[in-house]
């Protein structure tokens, strides 16, 4: 383990993607996620990677389709705005099994909404972040250390899987200074990509990376294989923190930054004797159903705490068949709810409880 | 620790300059002095001086911010009062500048007004937990691409090396043989280290102007606390 040392989000995603093997960043600048890309624009050349600033988002993450093909470890970064041009690569990757990272520092939006912290991006990630049957891994993390994490994370299922990985963070997450304990590069494990272009020298049969099948019989089963994988993914993957939640009345759920708030709500609720717990989502694609059908064994009610307009609602619903009341409360493009706030909602909840 | 008439702060992004200017800013006008802060941070539009207006009136402290303070308008634009900076009625005046080259052009112009004062220094905050300028030479090399944006010299180090909440007494000793090791590689004074309030005492005898700080610059979910 190497000593602990203060890094900005930004700062620490790049970094921690370098420590995870990715010698290849194709971006372009948008805040608030430019840091991102302007660290990768100072290491990379330092360490004998590619850095490149692309002339669009759209090219930034084809020339990741491009690198990921080739077996490297492939990373792009941008803001809401720019994650929509990066959907149409997104979906081709998806359809030509290739592992990749890209990185959502949210905004507000929608159009050029505005350039402080959102969650607004909840459904594009989880629900269609590019045309066709598919699903992206999506990861939210609540600091800076385990944006840290989940980047290893991300990368190495990315391979496992064959398929792009994102990490969903907001502007909040991605400007905020603190301390992190970063991974040593050689713990790092690569997986074999036998499927890559490198080059067959005439030693094997050829590899295609391909997201073109010109006979229906042939897309359906390639899609329905996809699927198989993807089921297999839900069953496995799925990440949650669950807090207080084992005697949890009230059930909050709330991912990123914005748990750390409620979570702050929850230990002022539990002072006053209500019982609140918080169910913090680490993957929202898997979407960490268990962990809900065990929270509505006991809890009465559900409150979702998100900033945007409650994207995530109904996929708590879902989650436990509409078997309790599943409310919101939130703030959209940078307007960051307080722990006073979300009390209030609670006791809103508990009623005359409180 | 002592404080000129204009006193500009640079320092790399997160090593908490905005912090340290507060707490300067602050200690003065607890003691009833008159203080500006002029946030010249145009480059980042998160975390910065003017945060905190309320705080900052609340102590009595005028407070010059970019015109697109507070709003999401990425306009890169000063001010016309940050020019009111300069008169003896501004009392004294800490400049918090943005974190790189970039941010440090906006001071150069300015530079001709603070050169011919009879009262400034240009102090840089350092922190040996910051990764990018975790070794001396990266933190002078940083100082220089600084200067010579801002045409404004340093005059001094300030060792403001913190890891957080985390921060031991042995974390502020270790910064300040960083901070004297970046002072000597660049010429230049040991001008100040910021300590912790709630252990800057037990320090008092192994380092020397000691400027002790609270933390001013609060995350959301510590709102209230």
């Amino acid at each position: 383990m190497s000593e602990r040392v203060l890094m900005k989000g930004n700062e620490a995603l790049a970094e921690a993607a370098i420590r995870n093997g990715c010698r290849h960043f194709f971006g372009y600048p948008i805040t608030p996620q430019t840091e991102l890309a302007a660290y990768m624009s100072k290491r990379m050349p330092k360490i004998g990677g590619t850095y490149l600033q692309a002339e669009s988002e759209i090219a930034a993450a084809n020339m990741v389709l491009g690198a990921a093909s080739a077996g490297v470890r492939a990373m792009t970064s941008s803001s809401s705005p720019g994650i929509s041009l990066k959907t149409e690569a997104i979906s081709y990757m998806c359809g030509s099994d290739l592992p990749c990272l890209i990185v959502n520092v949210q905004r507000g939006g929608p159009g050029l909404g505005g350039i402080q912290a959102s969650q607004a991006d909840y459904w594009q990630a989880t629900k269609a972040p590019g045309h066709g049957d598919l699903h992206i891994l999506v990861f939210a993390p609540c600091s800076v250390q385990e944006m840290v994490d989940l980047v290893g994370k991300a990368f190495a299922l990315a391979d496992q899987y064959r398929m792009p990985a994102m990490i969903l963070a907001d502007g909040m997450l991605g400007q905020m200074m603190e301390p992190v304990v970063l991974c040593e590069p050689g713990e790092v494990q690569m997986v074999e990509k036998p499927w890559a272009v490198t080059g067959h020298g005439g030693r094997r049969p050829h590899n295609i990376v391909n997201s073109l099948f010109l006979t229906p019989d042939e897309l359906e089963r390639t899609v329905k294989e996809r699927f198989e994988r993807y089921r297999k993914i839900e069953k496995t993957e799925a990440l949650a923190e669950n807090y207080m939640t084992d005697d949890a009345d009230y059930v909050i759920v709330s991912y990123g930054a914005c748990a750390r708030i409620a979570k702050s709500a929850v230990l002022a609720a539990r002072e006053k004797g209500v019982k609140v717990g918080l169910v913090r989502p680490l993957t929202l694609w898997p979407f960490p159903k268990q962990d809900l059908i065990k929270a509505a064994e006991h809890a009465k009610e559900f409150l979702c705490v998100e900033m945007s307009m409650g994207q995530m609602v109904d996929d708590v619903r879902l989650a436990i068949s509409c078997s309790r009341p599943v409310s919101f409360f939130g703030h959209t493009g940078g307007i960051i709810p307080t722990p006073a706030e979300i009390l209030a909602e609670i006791e809103k909840m508990a009623g005359g409880n409180a | 620790m002592e404080f000129k008439r204009l006193n500009i702060v640079y320092g790399h992004y997160g090593t908490g300059k905005t912090n340290f200017t507060l707490n300067c800013a602050s200690a003065l006008a607890k003691r009833g002095e008159r203080v500006t802060v002029v946030d010249l941070d145009i480059v980042n539009p998160y975390f910065r001086s003017s945060d905190y207006h309320e705080e900052l009136k609340r102590l009595g402290i005028r407070l010059i911010a970019p015109i697109s303070a507070n709003t999401t308008l990425e306009s890169p634009a000063l001010p016309a009062d940050v020019y009111s900076a300069f008169s003896e009625e501004s009392g004294t005046v800490f400049f918090d500048v943005g974190g790189d080259d970039a941010g440090a052009y906006a001071l150069g112009r300015y530079s001709e007004q603070i050169l011919k004062s009879e009262s400034w220094q240009a102090l840089f905050v350092v922190n040996k937990f910051r990764s990018l300028i975790a070794l001396p030479g990266d933190a002078v090399s940083l100082m220089r691409e600084i200067e010579a944006a801002s045409h404004v010299p340093v005059t001094g180090i300030v060792n403001n090396s913190h890891v957080a909440e985390f921060t031991t007494p042995e974390d502020v000793l270790a910064g300040y043989a960083y901070a004297k090791e970046v002072g000597a590689f660049a010429g230049l004074p040991l001008a100040a280290t910021a300590v912790p309030a709630r252990f800057a005492d037990s320090l008092q005898d192994k380092i020397e102007n000691i400027m002790p700080v609270e933390v001013l610059v609060n995350l959301p979910w510590n709102a209230g606390k």
